[in-house]
């Protein structure tokens, strides 16, 4: 973690030397022309001060980018079956044409892996490295939630321990019980962090070497907790109410369950943190789709664009690129028959091309909302908007009116207690702050997925665990709660219950599973 | 900047979300199963070898995580507004705000969507269809092995192991290109030849003199671009190329004798079924062509299509003999045991007109056992009859003879037993 901040440019680097013609364009790639390509692009990207991971190109063929796609993007993983179901239906979808591939896939790993498909045309393999090798990489360098919550030198290395671990266990406890635990560790897979908690950086080695003593260390604490013998009746109600446990709530549901499930075996709890730690990993990619994409969709638009000013790149190429840009960045509107809500590459790229407009030509109205970055350097202002947001503070801080209006983005407002939808705010002088503030409401977290929390431990009782989640918004939880819970019953060993409780701090629902059997 | 490099991964890593999809299969092995079973209803007997679409419920496929359901209240910002304002009041869309929960939330969500569809593929479906009949990991490998192959010569290629290389060929091309590279040469030289000998016999003065030097020195030139021809080049080389070929197997017919008496119902005639295409493909593994012959039968017997074979349904009584008698007419029209290897497999469920049932012993014993590599019987009901009791005298006469009772799958197995493990020690 040298260099931690280097300075961006304030300007972009003249360009050394006009080539005396544009690379070659043909439809077929070779090695040769990939790495010709690769070179004029990292060469650009370093004139904009664009600083990456080293960057690893590996041609893969359509199958294995389904193989990649399976496993959520990552070229190892441990085996489950669930990927198999991922595989099959990307698979079906791919040869019925019902979607092409994803043209690119990146690790953010050290370095950065970026797979690009064999059956690419060369102008399209332009376009995935500039987009993810130059684009996405630098995103995982720079951004405040990659640095603090994924490792990149060590991921890979990781996730072949686990799929080894996780084989072992297969072989030792039966495909069975290693795969309904896995199943149970997924259903809470989305809450297995702390979201106000760094979590500690730590290299394979260390890993390896700190679970000898973890799983002993882990099963003293665990007796220890629930060795405590009964006291006699009244002195035990009176401390019942004094002493709770956990003594704050705690939102990381796995971490809670691995370091204090009384019934665990040492293996069990390895899986629990193994799932928990490659969850973590992608917790930074929830949180950034918009900025990711848009800084990657920005900076391939930029590079290729500079690059045929430069005299690098024919014609042909750039139509054959600018055609899959433009499928990409389409926004289609509310009503549309493929309107799905907000498109995040057409988002991002269209906010990171605004903050560089604010910058360059402001207008009055620039000035008064942005008055930090209006008419500075666009880099700099554009490293640090890539680097300290996530996707609820960068749409907080960075849309501007001009792209409300653009967008024309309106916010609808949908009460249960209501008759009909109410449109809030729209894109005019009244709403603009609203409209924002609902945007960026929508891209937190807090509010897209439900907020779960550890609440009690009934240690003298029957060790049943209570869960509590704390309404956003009145929203209740989906069916689907019911079954969750029965993982979390198999995870804890003992019953478990849920309440949902709402602004009022009122119960409005009570979900109970007994023991597992 | 630090190093940078481009990995070709097409030739690794391929079919590595195998291990997944055997996971995936295990997990829903009760549909997977199912669907081979209504496959192999509906197959034809020659059409079993292939793969075949699987249907799974989506519920039964859910992942489930804490999510939020629908209720509450909810504000959605949604691009490309055409005249709304604020304070606009629109209809809730009906289905509950579907519309508006397309952010975050995944398909689970949805119930009642179509199933789940995937295929099979052909090796995996044979594994489901040969766990069901039980049969030995040998013979599963013995029939899902492609046919023997062997190799055999194909002229000569141009590259090939040292061990190969023909050196009469190799040196025949040697010589052909030594001439063919020479000819000009050579032709000059005899030119430049015969001159400087008129020169030699031509008087001796300073002209010839200088001509013979300037001969001479052009002809040690061709002479030494001659010798650098190689006299053996690597383009030369040839070897003897060899190619694999199955190897070459001969004519079978399958005759397929089943009662279609009242009492053959449907799990019956299934039963029947797995039992013909067992044999049937372990005659594909052996013989390059097969010919089926289907002979129905109650109290008389008709050679007929395979639809009409399993599908059609009579009632009345049962005279086994008749099926026996028109396989052995059969026979002895199309085809001669000289030419033909001849398989039989009967199933019946063992009930037979009493008077009868010697009489197929004898036709058996004395006119088809004689002509048959294999004759297998499967009686696919418990009870025994007179019939059984007639077949039972067979095995200790006729080795090629094998009957058995079956009332599942997994019991059909053991009637080939004996086939398969012949078979099975002749490959070892």
């Amino acid at each position: 973690m040298s260099a931690v901040l280097r300075n961006p440019l304030s300007e972009p680097l003249p360009l050394a030397a006009r080539p005396s013609e544009p690379l070659p364009g043909p439809s077929d790639w070779s090695f040769e022309l990939i790495e010709q390509y690769h070179k004029v692009i990292r060469d650009t990207a370093q004139r904009f001060g664009l600083d990456t991971y080293p960057n690893q190109l590996e041609i893969i063929t359509a199958e294995q980018m389904m193989d990649a796609y399976a496993s959520v993007g990552m070229p190892v993983n441990y085996r489950h079956w669930s990927y198999g179901k991922e595989f099959i239906a990307t698979e079906k979808n791919y040869k019925r044409g019902h979607m092409g591939l994803a043209y690119e896939i990146v690790i953010n790993s050290n370095p950065c892996i970026s797979y690009l498909m064999e059956e690419n045309t060369m102008a399209m393999q332009a376009l995935v490295i500039a987009h993810a090798a130059y684009g996405h990489n630098s995103f995982f360098k720079g951004n405040y939630l990659f640095r603090m919550w994924t490792d990149a030198a060590s991921i890979i290395d990781y996730l072949v321990y686990a799929k080894d671990y996780v084989a072992k266990c297969e072989e030792k406890h039966g495909l069975d019980t290693v795969e309904e635990f896995l199943d149970s560790c997924h259903a809470l897979q989305n809450h297995g962090v702390d979201r106000y908690r760094r979590p500690s950086r730590k290299s394979l080695a260390q890993e390896l070497a700190e679970r000898k003593d973890r799983e002993a260390y882990a099963q003293a604490q665990v007796n220890d907790m629930w060795r405590t013998l009964p006291r006699k009746a009244d002195k035990d109600a009176a401390e019942k109410e004094s002493k709770r446990f956990p003594e704050e709530p705690q939102e990381n549901l796995l971490y809670f369950i691995e370091k204090n499930a009384p019934l665990l075996e040492p293996w069990q709890r390895e899986i629990v943190r193994i799932v928990r730690k490659v969850a973590q990993y992608f917790y930074p990619q929830r949180q950034t789709q918009v900025m990711n994409e848009g800084w990657a969709t920005f900076w391939h638009h930029k590079l290729l664009n500079q690059m045929y000013d430069d005299g690098y790149l024919t014609d042909g190429v750039m139509i054959e690129w600018l055609k899959s840009h433009t499928n990409v960045v389409y926004q289609p509107p509310v009503g549309h028959r493929a309107y799905s809500g907000i498109n995040p590459y057409a988002l991002g790229f269209a906010m990171y091309n605004d903050i560089k407009r604010v910058c360059e030509d402001p207008t009055d109205e620039d000035r008064q909302w942005f008055p930090e970055i209006a008419g500075t350097p666009w880099l700099p202002a554009l490293d640090q908007a890539m680097r300290n947001y996530k996707d609820e503070s960068f749409v907080g801080q960075y849309l501007s009116p001009k792209l409300m209006r653009e967008l024309r983005l309106f916010s609808i407002v949908d009460d249960e207690k209501e008759e009909a939808l109410e449109v809030s705010a729209i894109h005019d002088e009244s709403g603009y702050r609203r409209v924002r503030e609902a945007l960026s409401r929508q891209y937190d977290l807090g509010s897209r997925e439900p907020n779960i929390q550890v609440w009690n431990v009934n240690l003298r009782g029957d060790r049943s665990l209570t869960l509590r989640h704390f309404q956003h918004n009145n929203r209740p939880l989906h069916e689907t709660a019911h079954e969750v819970l029965r993982h979390v019953a198999r995870l804890w060993g003992f019953g478990v219950q849920l309440e949902s409780v709402n602004s009022r701090a009122e119960v409005t629902k009570r979900w109970s599973v007994p023991a597992p059997g | 900047m630090a190093l940078q490099s481009i990995i070709d991964r097409r030739l690794a890593g391929k079919n590595k979300s195998v291990g997944n999809r055997e996971r995936f299969l295990r997990r829903h092995k009760v549909q997977v199963r199912e669907a081979v079973k209504r496959a192999i209803d509906g197959r034809s007997i020659r059409d079993v070898e292939r793969g075949e679409e699987v249907h799974i419920p989506k519920k039964d496929l859910s992942e489930p995580v804490f999510g939020h359901g629908s209720g509450g209240v909810r504000e959605v910002v949604h691009p490309g507004n055409k005249d709304f304002i604020r304070g606009d009041r629109i209809d809730r869309p009906k289905g509950g705000g579907g519309q508006g929960s397309g952010q975050g939330q995944a398909s689970d969500s949805g119930e009642g969507e179509d199933d789940f569809v995937f295929s099979l593929s052909k090796e995996e479906f044979m594994q489901v269809f040969f766990e069901d009949l039980a049969l030995p990991n040998l013979v599963r490998t013995q029939l899902a092995e492609t046919p023997e192959w062997k190799s055999q010569r194909a002229g000569y290629s141009s590259d090939g192991t040292p061990n190969n290389l023909h050196v009469v060929r190799s040196l025949r091309g040697a010589i052909g290109r030594r001439i063919a590279i020479g000819a000009g040469s050579r032709a000059e030289l005899r030119a430049l030849e015969d001159e400087l000998e008129q020169w030699q016999r031509a008087p001796h003065d300073e002209v010839a003199a200088a001509r013979m030097r300037e001969l001479e020195h052009a002809i040690a030139a061709l002479r030494a671009r001659l010798g650098r021809i190689p006299y053996l080049d690597p383009i030369d080389l040839r070897y003897r190329s060899r190619i694999k070929v199955p190897v070459p197997t001969s004519k079978a017919v399958m005759f397929c004798l089943m009662d279609i008496s009242g009492s053959m119902d449907e799990a019956r005639k299934d039963l029947s079924k797995r039992f013909f295409i067992l044999l049937y493909l372990f005659l594909t593994r052996h013989y390059e062509k097969i010919d089926l012959v289907f002979i129905r039968h109650h109290t008389q017997a008709q050679e007929v299509n395979e639809d009409d074979f399993f599908h059609a349904r009579e009632t009345g009584g049962t005279v086994v003999s008749s099926a026996l008698v028109l396989m052995e007419e059969i026979i002895r029209e199309r085809y001669s045991p000289s030419e033909w290897n001849i398989y039989g497999a009967q199933a019946s469920d063992g009930d037979n007109w009493h008077h009868d049932s010697g009489r197929c012993r004898e036709l058996l014993s004395e006119r088809l056992l004689p002509l048959c590599r294999y004759y297998a019987y499967v009686q696919v009901a418990e009870e025994e009859q007179n019939l059984w009791d007639e077949y039972a005298q067979l095995p200790p006469l006729h080795p090629q003879f094998a009957m058995r009772k079956a009332t599942s799958a997994d019991q059909i197995y053991p009637v080939f037993r004996d086939l398969f493990k012949k078979e099975g020690a002749k490959a070892a």
